[in-house]
C-alpha cells in the first residue's frame, strides 16, 4: 500500500506559526499508522505572501492537497481520513 | 503551546518587517487591522470593530510606543511611524533617563475578568448527602431552590467544595494575569481594567504569557533597530545561550541567519557567560573564605535580582555582583570592534529592562528575530554555518537551563579547588510561594551556601519570548 506523503512547511514563516509542534506528530503516531506515513520537512512551500500569512503554517498531502493553518488535531484528522480510519 | 495571541503577535511582526523592507509602513500600518479583520469576516471578540481597536494597539506596541503613553486616540499609525523614522534621521534616539517598561496591559485587549470567587455552576444537581456544606469550614453554602450557593461574603476560597462535588459543580473563576504574577504586582483600576504596578513589577512575563485576551504587550524595538541598521550603523546580534533549542538547525547556522538579515558581526552570548562563571566563581570563593556560612546567589536572571531589589531588599547582600553574561558579552563585542551598537536576542522580557541600565541597545525577543528571518526570507536550517573563531564552552551555553549555572560554577570551583564540594539549591521558577521562600531567606533562613534563581520554570529556554 502507498504511503500517505506528509509535507510540513518548516520555512520561518509557518515555523512561527505552528510547524514547531507539528514536528512532533511524527513521533506520536499510533502504531496502526507508524508504517503508512511519511513526514518530511520542507523549506518554504512559497505559501506566507502577504495575503496568505494568516494561513501559515501550511502543510501538504500526497503532493497536492494543501491544509492551512494546519494544528496536530487537524493534520491528525485527515491523516486518519485517507489512511480510510475511523477519525476519532 | 502557540496559542492565537502568539500567533497574531508573530504575524504583525512578520508584517511590520515586510513593510518596512518594501517602504510601505507608512500606508500599510493602518490597513493591516482592516486586512486582517475585513467586513463579514469573523471576529474573535464581540466585533470586527473591536477587533481592529485591538490590532491598532498591538502595532503601536511593536512600534515601541506602549498604549499607555498614548494622548491622542485619533492619532494613526502612520503617524506614530512618521515620527518615530524622522526622529531616527540622524542617530538612535538617547535612552530615556528613567528605563522604560518594557510591558503594559492593553485596555482594549483587557476583558476585565471579575475578581476569583468560588461559584456553584448548573451541574449542581441539589444532592442528598450535600458535601459541599458539609465540607466548608465556614458555613458558606446553603441550598436555594435544590441548588447550592456560595456566600461571598463568607467564603475564603478554601476550595475544599470543589474538592468534595461529586458532579464537579463548584468552580474557581480566575483571574489569570493576577494569579500567573508572583509578586501581585496586577491589580483593576478604577474601569475594572487590569493594571501593572510597575514599582512592584519584576518584568518576568508571567502575565504576558497568560493573559488569554493577549491583553498584556511588550514594548518592541525592532523598529529601532531596523531604522539604525538602515541608516548604516554597525550593530552586533548576541545570541542568548538559549538559541539553540530555538530554531531548526545549529547555533552556528543561527549565528549566520543573522548576519543575512544584517548585523554587522555575531556572536554568542555564552561567551559571555564564560566571564560570568569565571568571576562569579572567584566571587563565591572569597566570600566563602571570608565567612563559612554565607550564601550566595547568581545574579544573571533579571527578573530575579528585580524581585530581590524591589520586595526582599534585606537579600540583596546575598546576590552574587558579577555582571550578567549580557554584559560581559557587550564588553567583548566592543573590544573587538570599538563604538559597534549591541544587541541582545533571547527569550526574556526582563533583559529589556536590564539592557537600558546597562548600555546595551537593543534587545530582540526570538520572535522578533524570527519574523526578521520570516520577513527577510531567511531559513536558518539554509544557511551555512558561521565561522566562529570558537564556540563557547558547553557549560556556558548551559546557562539557558536550570541548574545551568550552579553545574558551571562547580566545574570552575572544583578545578581551583580539587574536591571543592558546593552546598547548592535552586528556585527554578519564581511563582507566589518561591517569592515567600525568597521573604523567609531574607529574614536569615539561609540554605546552603549557593543558590541558583531563575525566574522561568526550566530555566530561560522556557522564556517567556521562547519560540516552543
Ligand atoms: S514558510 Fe511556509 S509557506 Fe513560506
Amino acid at each position: 500500500m502507498d504511503k500517505v506523503k506528509v509535507e510540513i512547511c518548516c520555512g520561518t514563516a509557518c515555523y512561527l506559526l505552528g510547524a514547531v509542534h507539528l514536528m512532533e506528530l511524527e513521533a506520536q503516531l499510533p502504531p496502526e499508522m507508524r508504517e503508512r506515513v511519511a513526514f518530511e520537512a520542507k523549506s518554504c512551500l512559497g505559501q506566507c505572501e502577504n495575503d496568505r500569512l494568516g494561513g501559515a503554517p501550511f502543510v501538504r498531502f500526497n503532493g497536492t492537497e494543501m491544509m492551512s493553518r494546519a494544528t496536530p488535531g487537524a493534520v491528525m484528522a485527515r491523516l486518519r481520513e485517507l489512511l480510510g480510519l475511523e477519525v476519532a | 503551546m502557540l496559542t492565537a495571541t502568539t500567533a497574531i503577535r508573530r504575524e504583525l511582526l512578520i508584517r511590520l518587517v515586510r513593510a518596512f523592507d518594501a517602504d510601505s509602513l507608512n500606508t500599510e500600518l493602518d490597513r493591516i487591522p482592516v486586512k486582517l479583520r475585513p467586513k463579514n469576516d469573523p471576529s474573535s471578540r464581540c466585533c470586527i470593530y473591536h477587533d481592529r481597536a485591538v490590532l491598532k494597539y498591538r502595532l503601536m506596541s511593536l512600534l515601541g510606543v506602549s498604549p499607555r503613553e498614548e494622548t491622542d486616540e485619533a492619532k494613526t499609525l502612520g503617524q506614530y511611524w512618521q515620527e518615530k523614522a524622522a526622529a531616527a534621521e540622524t542617530s538612535t534616539p538617547a535612552a530615556s533617563a528613567q528605563p522604560l517598561s518594557p510591558l503594559c496591559v492593553c485596555e482594549a485587549a483587557c476583558s476585565g475578568c471579575p475578581d476569583s470567587r468560588v461559584v456553584s455552576t448548573e451541574n449542581c444537581r441539589g444532592c442528598f448527602a450535600r458535601p459541599c456544606m458539609y465540607n466548608c469550614p465556614k458555613k458558606a453554602i446553603s441550598i436555594v431552590d435544590g441548588h447550592s450557593v456560595v456566600d461571598q461574603s463568607l467564603c475564603i476560597k478554601c476550595g475544599k467544595c470543589i474538592q468534595a462535588c461529586p458532579y464537579h459543580a463548584i468552580v474557581k473563576t480566575s483571574v489569570p494575569c493576577e494569579e500567573a504574577c508572583p509578586v501581585g504586582a496586577i491589580k483593576k483600576n478604577e474601569h475594572g481594567f487590569a493594571e501593572i504596578d510597575f514599582t512592584r513589577c519584576v518584568y518576568c512575563g508571567k502575565c504576558l504569557v497568560h493573559c488569554p485576551f493577549g491583553a498584556v504587550v511588550e514594548r518592541s524595538q525592532l523598529l529601532d533597530l531596523l531604522l539604525a541598521m538602515r541608516r548604516g550603523e554597525k550593530i552586533v546580534a548576541m545570541v542568548a545561550p538559549a538559541c539553540g533549542s530555538q530554531f531548526p538547525g545549529t547555533v552556528e547556522q543561527l549565528l549566520s541567519a543573522c548576519a543575512k538579515a544584517g548585523f554587522a558581526d555575531v556572536m554568542e552570548v555564552a561567551l559571555g557567560a564564560e566571564l560570568t562563571t569565571k568571576h562569579e566563581t572567584a566571587e563565591f570563593l572569597e566570600r566563602l573564605e571570608k565567612d563559612p556560612k554565607m550564601l550566595m546567589t547568581t545574579s544573571c536572571c533579571p527578573a530575579y535580582v528585580n524581585l530581590v531589589t524591589k520586595h526582599v531588599p534585606t537579600f540583596l547582600p546575598h546576590v552574587s555582583t558579577t555582571p550578567s553574561p549580557m554584559v560581559y558579552a557587550k564588553q567583548l563585542a566592543q573590544e573587538k570592534t570599538p563604538g559597534i551598537k549591541t544587541a541582545f536576542i533571547g527569550p526574556c522580557v526582563a533583559k529589556r529592562d536590564e539592557a537600558q541600565r546597562t548600555g546595551v541597545d537593543f534587545v530582540l525577543s526570538f520572535e522578533e528575530l524570527g519574523a526578521l528571518f520570516a520577513g527577510r526570507g531567511i531559513d536558518v536550517m539554509a544557511c551555512e554555518p558561521w565561522p566562529v573563531a570558537r564556540p563557547a564552552c558547553a557549560t556556558a551555553r548551559g546557562y539557558a537551563h536550570s541548574c545551568g549555572v550552579t553545574e558551571a560554577v562547580l566545574a570552575e570551583a572544583t578545578e581551583r579547588v580539587p574536591g571543592f564540594k558546593l552546598d547548592a539549591k535552586q528556585i527554578n521558577g519564581l511563582d507566589k510561594k518561591t517569592a515567600m521562600q525568597l521573604k523567609l531567606y531574607g529574614m536569615g533562613k539561609l540554605p546552603g551556601n549557593f543558590l541558583e534563581v531563575m525566574a522561568c520554570s526550566g530555566g530561560c529556554e522556557k522564556g517567556p519570548c521562547a519560540l516552543k
